[in-house]
């Protein structure tokens, strides 16, 4: 149905947020992804993730790389500018985009192709930048677009839909991006709304590089039984250790839980993040304990999700090069030349 | 034994030197004081891929008749490196002078009969005034300059000025260094013979300032209103980041510190080039700057600039190429890679900057270029302007000009209902308007992309589309030709048929070739090539005369390469003259070249001529 165009109309009962605007206003395009993708579901989070931080679309910047993951900007945000640049480099022009106007919202999209081989290097430096951006992987464990070659994260012993068996080792993008110091790092499955959409919140409110590895089925190529990246597998081996909500400014807490149960943490922005415990001992604030956990946890072939670490004071890229308030990009003759004087004091030291 | 040559503000002086020995301070300064006498000088270096202990040269043409470029030839050899002792002496033209450490006796054999001999037991001295290895080392190249201040005639009293300003702040260095100069000087008054050089003060200098041309391009871009440099450190462009960065620290932090500019050393190329398409997309001015190999990483992200039509400024200091080639040598030989940059059909902008002068107006220039074009624009210096301190006319300001930020849509364009499209040809010059992003909350959005799009930056493979969309990019390289730097012409004194075709370094060494061609009665028109695309008037220089040598730092002849493809001259019009062994191209060199040339054909017209 993709050569439909999407209508504008919708009910008008729609729910509206704190801008006056609907769901339907964080949309993009009709997906030209297969029926059922991981990666819509993403998108659908993304959306409605957006639309319940009542932000304004077109102050989002949404980035990718190549494939089908890289694809999705094009589903969502319509009114937001999109880059879909080239293969694995999406990290390198988010950085310079967000180092020329700090001020919009820097969505970064990539895929386990994308991301963990062609791009880990460009991954890993934007991430020990501490560029404040939020950087999704869509990890299908298999290349989409090609049709079903293993990619870096496949598992190791994992099958391909034609029953090839993967000898090589999987590159964890969670723990690496923990141990390259990300401020912020989640994990999730693309079937797993009620803790995908808090998760992008939270994200999205982090003042640094936060990081969402998604596990996302590929319908036509990793779905089969040997995948460990399917649905089915994802459901049985899913090890949630947190659900969250994410509180912005005065909103009335409303939820009631058995104490010791709950975890609070307040980002730089005021924005709240109540974390639900289900591993009782798991700390979002012990780097260390997270990766060792993370290790300990993929020994047993179970897939930890959740927010699996923050530090609600970290800074960003911007505090480091101590760049002005105003956005880069703002700046005008008045502010960036210096001027004949100045000139003619420099040619005076230069005799 | 020929004739002692004997000269007044016109010779060169080489220095032979161990790399890390703390020469290249001693020997700047022995440049910089004839400089201070009024007398113009070039100055090269000739330095290894090295910290420590390989040879270096560093050479000086004192010119009281203003030619800047290489000469050719040794006058006074300074030979201080026994490593290189018997191809230095090789390289003293005959009646030329050798100076040399004479505290360990030499054989004859390891001198020639031809030239003449000045020994000043250097390190004798040396070990009798100091204790500590360090000093001995530093001192005894401040004695070196001492005696040949004696010798040329040099005033002290500027080198002792000079020291004065180098040591501003720690003043305690200033005395030890000058009475280092006069031990030296002492010696040469006492024991050395008069040489025929001679340093006089005169008035040819001017006003013109002494710099490099990484430094320079540095600073246009601060005044071409550069916020973001992204980079990756290579020889020969690592003193251009280094030099913004310097000038921003000056220029560009407001009162309580913050600052109006970002520098990220990247990863890589690949990632340099990457943030400042990201940067440039977002609104903000952006440049890397790199060497050649870092130009064949970043060919990709070219090619994405180019197709989505997204500003960018790449300073090239080209350095001997291919793969790591030379790289502390120079040449022009990445025209081709950088005119036809990625795959697919692509051509880009290149201009050509003679000297640090121009290096500071291109490298201001380039960022208007880019935005008014929208697509990536290269400025090709290379290690000989890049690196060496040239004399070049002072910068200048016109306090007037703003920034030319080129088709930008704002809110308020927007909101009164002009319509966007990212790439509609509205002024039917090939060039689209383009909105920041976050600038409209219901308008002008789009995707950026390196695939096929429409007019209205939507996704298509429609064959027709992508015609249409390439045809408009040739339709803006139409307009790019009006934009570039134009060629700079000169006439030959006499009407002639024979022309010449040079660009970047190459031009002080042409303009002095050009004087002794025309004392020789060959008589050539010139034209130096400042801007890629070539302008009507290349292709009109071209068709006005029969025969034109291209004189470049190449093997391949790549801008003549450039002028066939893009002019579609008849090959055999354009005559190839070449210099490539990865040092400046000299005078001498251009001068036999073309000379040889036109009387080989004058000898034997019917001889096809290969350059």
């Amino acid at each position: 149905m993709t050569y439909l165009q999407k209508p504008k109309l919708h009910h008008p009962q729609l729910p509206t947020n704190g801008l006056g605007f609907t769901h339907r206003d964080y949309e993009g395009a009709i997906s030209t992804l297969c029926a059922g993708c991981g990666h819509d579901s993403i998108s659908s989070a993304i959306i409605q993730a957006c639309f319940e931080l009542s932000l304004p679309p077109h102050r989002i910047a949404k980035l990718s790389g190549i494939g089908c993951s890289s694809k999705t900007p094009t589903y969502f945000l319509g009114q937001a500018h999109g880059f879909n640049s080239v293969h694995g480099r999406m990290p390198s022009v988010l950085t310079g985009a967000n180092v020329a106007n700090r001020e919009l919202i820097y969505l970064g999209v990539s895929g386990d192709g994308d991301s963990a081989s062609i791009g880990l290097g460009q991954f890993a430096h934007s991430i020990r930048r501490g560029v404040n951006m939020v950087y999704i992987v869509e990890n299908n464990g298999v290349y989409g677009l090609t049709k079903g070659q293993f990619s870096a994260t496949s598992d190791l012993g994992s099958k391909s839909k034609k029953g090839a068996v993967n000898t090589d080792s999987p590159i964890d993008l969670v723990s690496m991006a923990l141990q390259l110091g990300a401020s912020f790092v989640g994990r999730s499955f693309s079937g797993d709304k009620r803790q995908l959409v808090p998760l992008i919140k939270a994200a999205i409110n982090h003042h640094g590089a936060a990081f969402i590895d998604c596990i996302s089925p590929c319908i036509a190529f990793n779905n089969h039984a040997g995948s460990t990246k399917g649905f089915d597998f994802v459901r049985e081996h899913n090890e949630a250790v947190n659900y969250m909500d994410v509180m912005i400014g005065r909103e009335p807490i409303v939820a009631d839980y058995a104490p010791g149960t709950v975890e609070v943490v307040t980002q730089h922005d005021g924005s709240v993040l109540r974390l639900r415990k289900l591993v009782e001992h798991y700390d979002p604030s012990d780097r260390l304990a997270a990766i060792n956990y993370l290790q300990e946890r993929s020994a047993s072939g179970e897939i930890v999700t959740g927010l699996l670490y923050v530090d609600p004071k970290a800074d960003d890229l911007h505090d480091h090069l101590n760049t002005v308030a105003r956005p880069l990009n703002e700046l005008g003759t008045a502010d960036l030349v210096p001027g004949a004087a100045a000139l003619d004091k420099l040619n005076a030291s230069l005799r | 034994m020929p004739k002692p040559i004997t000269s007044v503000n016109d010779f060169v002086v080489k220095f032979a030197n161990v790399n890390g020995s703390g020469s290249a301070s001693a020997n700047q300064l022995f440049a910089k004081s004839i400089l201070r006498m009024g007398v113009p000088i070039a100055s090269r270096n000739i330095f290894p891929s090295n910290i420590q202990g390989l040879p270096t040269w560093f050479e000086v043409r004192v010119s009281g008749a203003n030619h800047l470029g290489r000469r050719g030839g040794v006058d006074l050899m300074v030979a201080m490196n026994p490593q290189t002792w018997d191809a230095d002496i090789a390289s003293i033209d005959p009646g030329g002078y050798l100076f040399y450490d004479s505290t360990k006796p030499l054989p004859l054999s390891k001198f020639r009969d031809d030239i003449n001999i000045v020994g000043l037991p250097l390190t004798q001295i040396c070990n009798q005034a100091y204790k500590d290895a360090r000093q001995r080392q530093l001192f005894k190249n401040i004695i070196y300059v001492g005696a040949l201040a004696w010798l040329l005639g040099i005033d002290l009293g500027v080198i002792e000025q000079l020291l004065g300003e180098q040591f501003k702040g720690k003043d305690k260095l200033i005395a030890p260094n000058i009475q280092a100069l006069h031990m030296g000087r002492d010696y040469a008054r006492d024991h050395l013979p008069q040489i025929g050089l001679k340093v006089e003060h005169t008035d040819a200098v001017g006003d013109r300032i002494f710099i490099d041309g990484n430094s320079a391009a540095g600073l246009g871009a601060v005044y071409g209103g550069a916020t973001v440099a992204a980079w990756y450190p290579i020889t020969p462009s690592t003193s251009l980041a280094e030099a913004f960065m310097r000038y921003c620290k000056r220029f560009r932090h407001e009162a309580d510190g913050k600052a109006r500019y970002a520098i990220i050393q990247a990863e890589d190329e690949l990632a340099s080039i990457g943030m400042v398409i990201g940067a440039a997309w977002n609104g903000a001015r952006a440049f890397t700057a790199t060497s050649g190999p870092g130009i064949s990483l970043m060919q990709e992200f070219i090619g994405l600039a180019y197709f989505a039509e997204v500003p960018a400024v790449l300073f090239n200091v080209q350095r001997g190429g291919p793969s790591t080639g030379m790289p502390t040598r120079t040449q022009q030989a990445d025209l081709v890679s950088c005119a036809y940059a990625s795959h697919g059909d692509t051509k880009h902008v290149m201009v050509f900057p003679e000297d640090p002068a121009e290096c500071f107006e291109m490298g201001a220039q380039a960022f208007d270029l880019a935005d008014r074009l929208q697509t990536p624009i290269f400025v090709m210096l290379d290690l000989d302007i890049g690196m060496n301190d040239w004399l070049c006319r002072p910068f200048a300001w016109d306090d007037s000009r703003q920034l030319d930020r080129g088709k930008v849509m704002s809110a308020a364009d927007l909101e009164s209902g002009k319509q966007f499209g990212r790439y509609l040809d509205v002024d039917g010059d090939g060039i689209p308007y383009r909105t920041y992003p976050g600038t409209h909350a219901t308008r002008g959005a789009y995707f950026t992309r390196g695939t096929t799009k429409d007019r209205f930056a939507k996704y298509s493979e429609d064959g027709a589309t992508y015609v249409d969309n390439v045809n408009r990019l040739l339709l803006k390289w139409e307009t790019a030709k009006r934009l570039v730097p134009a060629p700079v012409r000169r006439d030959a004194a006499k009407p002639t048929n024979l022309g010449v075709l040079y660009y970047g370094s190459t031009t002080p060494a042409m303009n002095e070739a050009l004087g002794t061609l025309e004392a020789q009665g060959v008589h050539v028109d010139a034209m130096r090539l400042r801007g890629f695309p070539f302008s009507d008037e290349v292709e009109d220089f071209i068709a006005r005369h029969d025969r034109i040598f291209v004189v470049e730092q190449n093997r391949d002849a790549q801008m003549r390469q450039l002028l066939i493809n893009e002019c579609e001259v008849d090959p055999a019009k354009l005559v190839r003259v070449l210099h490539f062994d990865g040092t400046p191209v000299t005078a001498r060199y251009i001068t036999g070249a073309i000379a040889g040339l036109v009387n080989a054909s004058t000898a034997a017209p019917l001889r096809k001529v290969v350059g």
